[in-house]
C-alpha cells in the first residue's frame, strides 16, 4: 500500500503514450540518437581519411616533386677561339654550324681547367673528368649559343651549365658516396671536386625555368629535360578539343532538349549518349588510331588527333552537362518568350541560353580537365614514347608535326630508368596539377558566380 | 450567394472575336476538353471558372496555341479568331501569338531589365522603327500595366527584382507592349496579396477598352467583380456560358449552381 501513498493522483492523471515524462528519455529516444551520435561519428571519420588521404598525396607530389623545379648549375667562363670555332675568320654561318658539338668539348674542358687554376683548387683529376660534371647538354648549349651569336666569337662569355644528374642529385640528397659505388657516371673523386666547387660558388641549385618551358631530352640527359614542348602538345590538342566539341556538343543538346520529338529513336540517342560516357577511355584511343590514323591517314603522334580522339571522349560529358543545365532552366521562361510571339529558336537562344550558359561554360571546362588529365587514349595513337624536343613554329605544326602531353610526357618520364627522371615525373603532375586545379576552381567561381537568378 | 455582390454592368452585346466550334483536346488518351462550343466578345471581359482539373487552362492554351508545345497534346474542332480558323495549316502559331497575348498564373519576367523585358515582344515584331518608338512602346505599356510610376526611375533594373504584384503587373505590360487582339490570363492573382489583386482587377477593367480579355480563375468574387461574361467548365465539359450577373443569380444548371454555392470543387 506504500505504493498508493507516493502516487495519490494516480487515477485522475490519465496514463501517457510516450512515457510517463518529457523530462525523461525513453529508451527507444536513447537508442535512436546513440544511432545518430554513431552515424555522425562515422561520418566524421570518412571525412577525417579522406583528408588524410589528400594530406598524404598532397604531400608526397610536392616532396617528391619540388626537387624538379630545381636545378644544379656549373658557372664558366668560357673562351670562344676563332681557331676552333671559325677557321677561315670570316664569320660565315655554314662554316660556324660545321663545327659539331664533339668540337666544342675542348672548349668547355679548358674553360673548366681555367676555372680551377683561377680558383686554386687542387684536384687529382683529370680534365676530362672535371669536366664531366657538366650535362652532355653543355656542348649543345655552347653551340646554339655561338651560332646564334656568331660575333661573340673570340671573346671570354660567362656561362652557367647544367650539371649532370648525378651533381645534380648529389646536391638535392638524392647521390651519396655510398649509393654510387657502382656508378660508371661519375667517382667519389669527382663528389669531393663538386664540394670544393660549391665552396667556391661556382656549383649552385637554382629555379630551373627551362623545366616548366624546355623540351624533353634523350635518356642520357634526364637534367635538361622539361615539359614545355609537351604543355605544348596538351595546348593544341585541347584548342581542337574546344573548337569542336563544344559547338558539337551545346548544338547536339539543344536539338535534343528543346526541338527533337520525344520518341523510341531520341530514347536511344540519350541512352547511348550515356553509356558513351561511361566507356573507358582506351576504347577511344583505338578508334582514332583506326579512324583517324590507319583509315583516313591522318599523321602519328599529332595533337589533332589526339584531339580528335580526347573530342570523343568528352562530347558526352560535355552533352549531359549542356542538357542539365538547359532542363534547369525553368519552362515558364520559355512558355514567357512563346506567349509573346517568339519563335521556338528565339526562345532558346534569347532566353534558355543565356540562362544555360554558365552551366554549359562549367560542363565544358571539367570537360576539357578530364580530357587534360587523359593518358590512355594517347598510347594507342603514338603520344607517349616520344621524345618531344622541338618547339612547333607555328598552328600548323602545332597541330601536325608529333608531339607529346603533359600526362604523356609524365608517364613518359615514370618509365625511364634514371632516377633523375622519375624526380621529373612527379614535378610534371605537380604541373599538370596546377592546370587542373586552375580549370575546375575557374568552374566553380563561374558556377558560384551565375548561381540561378531568376 | 448573398456575400458575393454582382457589380451591375451594362452588358452590351459585342462582335464575336474568338469562336470554338466542338473543340475537343486529348492527352494522349485522356479527353481533357469535351466538346466545347463558346463564343468570346471583343472588349469584353470572359471568366472560366470550375473545378481543378476541369481544363480551363487547358482551353485557354487551345486559344493562342500554347498546347502546340506539349507532344502529347492534340486538339480537334474549330477556333475562329476574327473568322480565321487558327489551327489551319497556313497559321504560323508565332504569328498568332503576337496577336492573342497571355499572362501567366505565376509571374515570369524575363531575368532582364524592365525596359528589356517589355521591349522584347516589340524588338522581335518590329513594331519600332528605332530608339525613340521603341521607348514610347515600353512607356506606354508600362503605364497600361499600372506599374509605370513604380518603375520608372529604375527601368534598367533586373525585372526578377520587383514584388510578386510588380512581376505580375510587369508581365501583363510585357504582354500588351506587342499590341494583341485578345489577352488571356490564366488565374494571374493566384501569387498576389490582395492589394496587388485589386490592382490586376481595376488593370483588366481598363484593358477592356481595347482588348478582349480572358481570365481564369477561382476566386469567384474575382469572377463576379471583373467579368461580363462567365463561362463554367466541368469535367471538361462547359456546362454554361452567360453573362456573368446571370450565372451568378440565377444559373440554369444545378451543376453550377452547386459549385458557385461551394458544394463541389
Ligand atoms: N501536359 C499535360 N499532359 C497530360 N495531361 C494534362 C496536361 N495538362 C493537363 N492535363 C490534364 O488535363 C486536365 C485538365 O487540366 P487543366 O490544367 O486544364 O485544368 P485546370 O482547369 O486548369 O485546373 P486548375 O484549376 O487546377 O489549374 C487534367 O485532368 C489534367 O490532368
Ligand atoms: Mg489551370
Amino acid at each position: 500500500m506504500t505504493d498508493h501513498n507516493q502516487t495519490p493522483a494516480e487515477g485522475d492523471a490519465p496514463k501517457r503514450k510516450h512515457g510517463a515524462s518529457l523530462l525523461q528519455l525513453t529508451d527507444r529516444t536513447k537508442r535512436r540518437n546513440a544511432a545518430e551520435t554513431r552515424f555522425k561519428a562515422y561520418g566524421i571519420a570518412a571525412i577525417g581519411v579522406g583528408l588524410l588521404m589528400l594530406v598524404v598525396l598532397v604531400t608526397t607530389i610536392v616532396g617528391k616533386g619540388l626537387g624538379a623545379f630545381q636545378q644544379t648549375f656549373v658557372t664558366l667562363e668560357v673562351a670562344l677561339l676563332e681557331d676552333k670555332l671559325d677557321k677561315n675568320g670570316n664569320r660565315d654561318i655554314e662554316d660556324i654550324k660545321k663545327v659539331t658539338t664533339f668540337g666544342y668539348a675542348p672548349i668547355i674542358r679548358a674553360a673548366m681547367e681555367t676555372k680551377v687554376e683561377t680558383l686554386g683548387i687542387e684536384s687529382a683529376l683529370k680534365g676530362k673528368d672535371m669536366a664531366d660534371i657538366l650535362s652532355k647538354d653543355a656542348a649543345a648549349t655552347l653551340r646554339e649559343y655561338v651560332i646564334a651569336n656568331p660575333d661573340q666569337i673570340g671573346q671570354t662569355v660567362e656561362f652557367a651549365f647544367l650539371a649532370q644528374s648525378r651533381v645534380d642529385g648529389y646536391l638535392k640528397g638524392r647521390v651519396t658516396r655510398e649509393s654510387i659505388a657502382n656508378d660508371k657516371n661519375i667517382s667519389a673523386e669527382q663528389l669531393d671536386f663538386v664540394d670544393q666547387l660549391i665552396e667556391a660558388g661556382t656549383v649552385k641549385k637554382t629555379f630551373n625555368l627551362a623545366f616548366i618551358l624546355g623540351a624533353d631530352a634523350s635518356d642520357a640527359r634526364p637534367e635538361a629535360a622539361g615539359m614545355g614542348v609537351s604543355m605544348l602538345g596538351s595546348l593544341f590538342m585541347m584548342l581542337v578539343v574546344l573548337a569542336l566539341a563544344l559547338p558539337i556538343g551545346v548544338a547536339a543538346s539543344i536539338y535534343l532538349e528543346e526541338f527533337a520529338p520525344q520518341n523510341w529513336l531520341t530514347d536511344i540517342i540519350e541512352v547511348n549518349i550515356s553509356n558513351l560516357a561511361a566507356v573507358p577511355s582506351i576504347v577511344f584511343g583505338i578508334l582514332g588510331l583506326a579512324v583517324f590514323i590507319n583509315y583516313m591517314h591522318l599523321p602519328t603522334s599529332a595533337p589533332l588527333v589526339g584531339g580528335l580522339v580526347l573530342t570523343l571522349m568528352t562530347l558526352p560529358t560535355i552533352i549531359i552537362s549542356t542538357r542539365a543545365s538547359l532542363k534547369a532552366v525553368p519552362p515558364s521562361i520559355r512558355d514567357a518568350a512563346l506567349g509573346v510571339g517568339a519563335s521556338k529558336m528565339q526562345s532558346v537562344f534569347h532566353h534558355v541560353l543565356p540562362l544555360a550558359a554558365p552551366g554549359i561554360l562549367t560542363g565544358t571546362i571539367i570537360g576539357l580537365a578530364q580530357a587534360l588529365g587523359e593518358t590512355a587514349p594517347l598510347l594507342l595513337i603514338g603520344m607517349v614514347g616520344f621524345i618531344a624536343s622541338n618547339a612547333p613554329d607555328s598552328i600548323a605544326s602545332g597541330l601536325l608535326s608529333p608531339n607529346s602531353a603533359m600526362p604523356a610526357q609524365i608517364y613518359e618520364w615514370a618509365k625511364r630508368a634514371d632516377p633523375a627522371f622519375y624526380e621529373r615525373a612527379w614535378g610534371g603532375i605537380i604541373i599538370l596539377l596546377i592546370f587542373l586545379v586552375t580549370m575546375n576552381t575557374l568552374a566553380v567561381i563561374l558556377r558560384r558566380r551565375f548561381e540561378r537568378r531568376w | 450567394m448573398n456575400d458575393m455582390t454582382v457589380v451591375e454592368k451594362t452588358v452590351e452585346t459585342q462582335r464575336t472575336k474568338i469562336a470554338a466550334r466542338n473543340v475537343n483536346v486529348y492527352y494522349g488518351d485522356s479527353h481533357a476538353i469535351k466538346d466545347v462550343n463558346v463564343e468570346i466578345e471583343d472588349k469584353t471581359v470572359t471568366a472560366f471558372i470550375g473545378p481543378s482539373g476541369c481544363g480551363k487552362s487547358t482551353f485557354l492554351r487551345c486559344l493562342n496555341r500554347m498546347n502546340d508545345t506539349i507532344g502529347t497534346c492534340r486538339v480537334t474542332g474549330d477556333i475562329l479568331l476574327e473568322g480565321e480558323d487558327i489551327y489551319d495549316k497556313r497559321v504560323d502559331p508565332v504569328q498568332l501569338r503576337a496577336q492573342v497575348g497571355m499572362v501567366f498564373q505565376k509571374p515570369n519576367p524575363f531575368p532582364k531589365s524592365i525596359y528589356d523585358n517589355v521591349a522584347y515582344g516589340p524588338r522581335i515584331h518590329g513594331l519600332a522603327k528605332n530608339k525613340a518608338e521603341l521607348d514610347e512602346i515600353v512607356e506606354k505599356s508600362l503605364r497600361r500595366g499600372a506599374i509605370w510610376n513604380e518603375v520608372k526611375d529604375r527601368l534598367h533594373s533586373p525585372g526578377t527584382g520587383l514584388s510578386g504584384g510588380q512581376q505580375q503587373r510587369l508581365c501583363i505590360a510585357r504582354a500588351v507592349a506587342t499590341e494583341p487582339e485578345v489577352l488571356l490570363m490564366d488565374e494571374p492573382c493566384s501569387a498576389l496579396d490582395p492589394i496587388a489583386t485589386a490592382q490586376v482587377e481595376e488593370l483588366i477593367d481598363e484593358l477592356r477598352e481595347n482588348y478582349s480579355v480572358v481570365i481564369v480563375t477561382h476566386s469567384m468574387q474575382q469572377a463576379a467583380r471583373v467579368s461580363q461574361k462567365t463561362a463554367f467548365f466541368h469535367l471538361g465539359n462547359l456546362v454554361e456560358f452567360g453573362p456573368t450577373g446571370q450565372i451568378f443569380t440565377n444559373p440554369e444548371d444545378p451543376r453550377t449552381e452547386s459549385y458557385i454555392t461551394g458544394r463541389i470543387g
